[in-house]
Parts: structure tokens; sequence; C-alpha cells
């Protein structure tokens, strides 16, 4: 598997997308830190970005990368090479590169401008986004042997993520105010990786006070270790359940 | 030896492979031969593991290839339609499969010396034409001197000096007593090549003996020829029992 790694990484490293990545989160960053110095709000405008552009950026590249490397798969598979090896190593690939580029982006101008804990956790919350989505991804790519479907898959489950899933939930919440929602809204956040993202970042940061009677019942639990943990389960789930399940489609596909 | 127990294969409704069983055995060279479209690719592939057949199993060794993959160090592949990452040259591309492959033993680069490839080590997959990459396809094919080579349809495409060398290159192994299978469809070129032949039809194997049998059966002197007469006698057999 580590010669399956290092060729897919030789090939990632030549596009001038991942460069592009990284230097799009640097300059935003940069731009932030000098438009204002309280680091605590410089973190929630990233925040803002982080959730629109990390998943975006997940699922084009991730979907546009795996049918340009067809070819590469295609060969492969012809060699004694475990499909599974194959697979898990363009996972672990993707990944670790947009991660690094993620990394790099937000991680370099933080430190120069000395920004508080909370970057971390915004660092920490991007690349576990990163993860999930390039998870999505993987599942839509080996749905479809067609590229424009793929990336039409795998753009609908941002859209779904990011916005419609908001507008879902808010109608809910509207539509049955009459009742105590705290327990259902709590359970509905757990199906949305972007939204255990958010709240997950801004119960890290002292805004949280804002957000009424919910907000501080969000802050009960969220804010709490076994939240916090919680949360970060669920996230993993995310990861883990579309990947094996891209997994299970791919080791019986046709190539 | 490998055996493939009534393979079944559908694309949707479409029944390529329609309850295949053949058997082919080592020191034995094959010629698959069918229309288009008969299933010859399909079954070179789902032998490879490149698809899944529908039902039916497959036999390496007497172990199924199924969730395997440890069988295909000793096959070697080359494709109709060479694919290969288009950014990559061709020296590259040779070193990734010497890594990949684990190979160890001293690599038979007999074919790589034959079509001149150390010439082309430089340049890219993408700018190579169609013949190239088909000589790229069976150098690394014949590499990593495996016992058994799978070759679909190598001549097409091929100038007629390669063609010339690698015909010989797979006599030469046809005598060191390796499994051959060949898909093509210049059947002149079959009949130096091999010594049994396969016949699919609509997904079925419709005959399975060898070449001299066939010539024999159907008293003819070429291959050619041979197919023909038994494709019509077979027709009016299926127009007479219809």
């Amino acid at each position: 598997m580590a010669q399956v790694i290092k060729y897919i990484f030789y090939d990632l490293l030549r596009t001038r997308f991942i460069l592009a990545y990284t230097a799009f989160l640097f300059i935003s960053t940069l731009a932030m830190f000098q438009i204002d110095s309280d680091s605590g709000k410089v973190v929630l405008s990233l925040l803002n970005i982080v959730l629109m552009v990390v998943p975006l950026i997940s699922v084009v590249f991730t979907t546009i990368h795996f049918f340009n490397s067809y070819e590469f798969i295609e060969l492969m598979l012809a060699q004694p090479v475990n499909r599974k090896s194959i697979f898990l190593g363009e996972y672990i690939s993707v990944t670790t590169s947009l991660s690094i580029a993620y990394l790099a982006g937000i991680g370099i101008p933080s430190i120069l401008f000395r920004a508080d804990y909370s970057v971390y956790v915004l660092l920490l919350v991007g690349i576990t986004l990163t993860f999930v989505f390039v998870s999505i991804a993987f599942l839509s790519s080996v749905l479809t042997r067609d590229k424009a479907k793929a990336i039409g898959i795998a753009l609908l489950f941002w859209f779904y993520f990011s916005l419609i899933y908001d507008g879902l939930l808010l109608w809910v919440v509207y539509t049955f105010s009459d009742y105590p929602l705290e327990k259902t809204t709590l359970a509905l956040i757990a199906f949305n990786p972007v939204d255990l993202a958010r709240i997950i970042m801004l119960l890290q940061l002292d805004i949280s006070a804002l957000m009424g009677y919910t907000g501080a019942f969000y802050k009960d639990f969220f804010g709490s270790q076994t939240g916090l943990i919680f949360s970060f389960a669920i996230l993993l789930l995310w990861i883990v359940v579309p990947l094996w399940i891209a997994l299970r489609i791919f080791s019986r596909k046709d190539l | 030896m490998i055996s493939f127990i009534r393979i079944t294969k559908k694309f949707g409704k479409l029944v390529v492979l329609n309850d295949i069983n053949l058997e082919v055995s080592q020191a034995k060279s094959y010629a698959l031969i069918g229309p288009n479209g008969s299933g010859k690719t399909t079954l070179i592939k789902s032998l490879l593991g490149l698809i899944v057949p529908t039902s039916g199993e497959i036999l390496f060794e007497q172990k199924s290839i199924f969730g395997d993959w440890k069988y295909r160090e000793k096959i070697g592949y080359m494709p109709q339609i060479g694919r290969y990452p288009e950014n990559i040259s061709v020296g590259q591309l040779i070193d990734m499969m010497k890594n990949i492959r684990g190979y160890s033993d001293k690599t038979d680069e007999e074919l790589v010396d034959a079509f001149k490839l150390h010439k082309l080590f430089a340049k890219k997959m993408h700018t190579l034409s169609g013949g190239t990459r088909q000589k790229v396809s069976a150098a690394l094919a014949f590499l990593f001197n495996p016992p058994i080579m799978i070759l679909d349809e190598p001549t097409a495409g091929l100038d007629p000096i390669s063609v010339e060398i690698l015909k010989e290159k797979i006599i030469t192994d046809k005598t060191k007593g390796k499994l051959i299978l060949i898909t093509s469809h210049i059947l002149s070129d079959l009949d130096e090549l091999t010594t049994d032949v396969v016949y699919i039809y609509e997904g079925k194997v419709q005959y399975n003996n060898s070449i001299d049998a066939l010539k024999e059966e159907t008293n003819e002197k070429r291959l050619g020829k041979a197919i023909a007469t038994f494709a019509r006698q077979k027709e009016l057999l299926n127009s007479i029992t219809d």
C-alpha cells in the first residue's frame, strides 16, 4: 500500500489545485487578521468561510481526482494489488494533501499573529470536515461511472448539508415552537456534520451567551466533556460510514 | 490451470457471458475467438478480477479468485486498449510497475530493447501514438516473466515489423511452457501462435479443442476457413433445430 500511496501523492502534488487552495486560505486568514486584531472575531469570520469552502473544495477536488486517476486504478487492478489498498490509498492521499493545505493555509498566519487556542479548535474542526466530505465524495464517485454525474451528486450533498438542511431544521423548529424541542434539535443536528462542526466551534467562543435559553442548553451539553466527545464521535461516524459503504461498492465494481 | 465454472455476466439486461464453462491448462496456448461483442474481453477481465461475474466461479490453481489478488503475480496482461496515467513518462511508468510488483528477480526486458523503448523513456504517455502505446503494453506484460500471459488483441495497431517481433516473443515464451491466452481477429497470426482454439459466440463457448482437430473436422487447411466453415455448420444446425 505504501508504494501505491507514494504514486498517488506524486500525482497529487503536481496538480496546482492544492497550492491554489492553500494560497486562498492563507490570504483570507491574513486579511482577516489585518482587519481585526481580536482573534476571537477573526476565528468567527474564518469559521463562516471554513464551513462553506472546506466541504465544497473537498467534494469537488475528490471527485475530479478520482475520475482523473481512473486509468491508474485500472492499471493497478490488473496487478497483484488488493482493491482495498488502492481505495484506502486514494483516500489517505487525498485527505492528507487537503488537510496539509488547510493546516498550512490557516495555521501559518494564525501562528504569525499569535491567535489564541480557539484557532486550534478551528483547525481540528476543519480537518474533520475535510475527512467527512472526502468520504462522501468517494461514495458519490463509486456510485456512478459518469464524472459529471458524480460531481453532481457530490455537490448535491454539499448543497444539502450547507443550505437545505438548515432550512428544514428552522422550519421544524418554527412549526413546532409550542413544544419543548431542545432534545429533538440536538438529535437532528447530529445528522448534519456541518452543523455539528459549527456548534462545536461556536461554543468554544464566548458568543453562545447571546443565543438565549437554547444556547444555554447547548452550552450545557456541547460545552461539557461528554458533549464534545459525543459530537466528535458522531463526526467520526460521518467519516467511517460513507467510506465503508464506498469501499463495499468499490470492491465489487466492474472496471 | 484456470477453470471457469458456470460464469454468467449481465450488464443490466444484456447477458454478455451465458453460463460459460471453460478450462485452460499450463503449457498450452489458446486462441480465444469470436465476433465483436461476443464476450471475449469480458471473460478475460473477469479472470483478472476487473469485472465481477454475476454468478459462477473462477478457480486459479484450484482456488477461487474472488477476494484474492495474490494470484495476479502470475499473470501478465496486455489490454486491448492500454489506458495509463497520462502525465507520467514511459520510464516512470516502467519503474512504477517494477516498484508496485515488488519483483526481485531479473526482469525480462527483451521487448523493451526490441521495441527500442529506451529512446522514449523521457516521453509523457499522452504524447504517444496508439501503436507505441501498444508496444509499451506488450513490454509491460512480458516484463515480470509471468507463467500466464493474457494478450487481448496484441497485434492490433502495430506496424508489421513490430508484429513480427511480438510474435517471435510469444512463440519463444510458448516453448518455455507458459500458458498463453490470445484474442485476435487476425486468424493467420493465431494459426502460428496457438495450439488450441476456443470459439465464443453469444456468450457461450461453442467450440473448444485443438486447432488440428478443428481443421480435420471441417476439412480445411487454414484456421480462418475452418472457423468460417464451423460457424456456418453451426448456423445450419441451429436453423434446423429451431
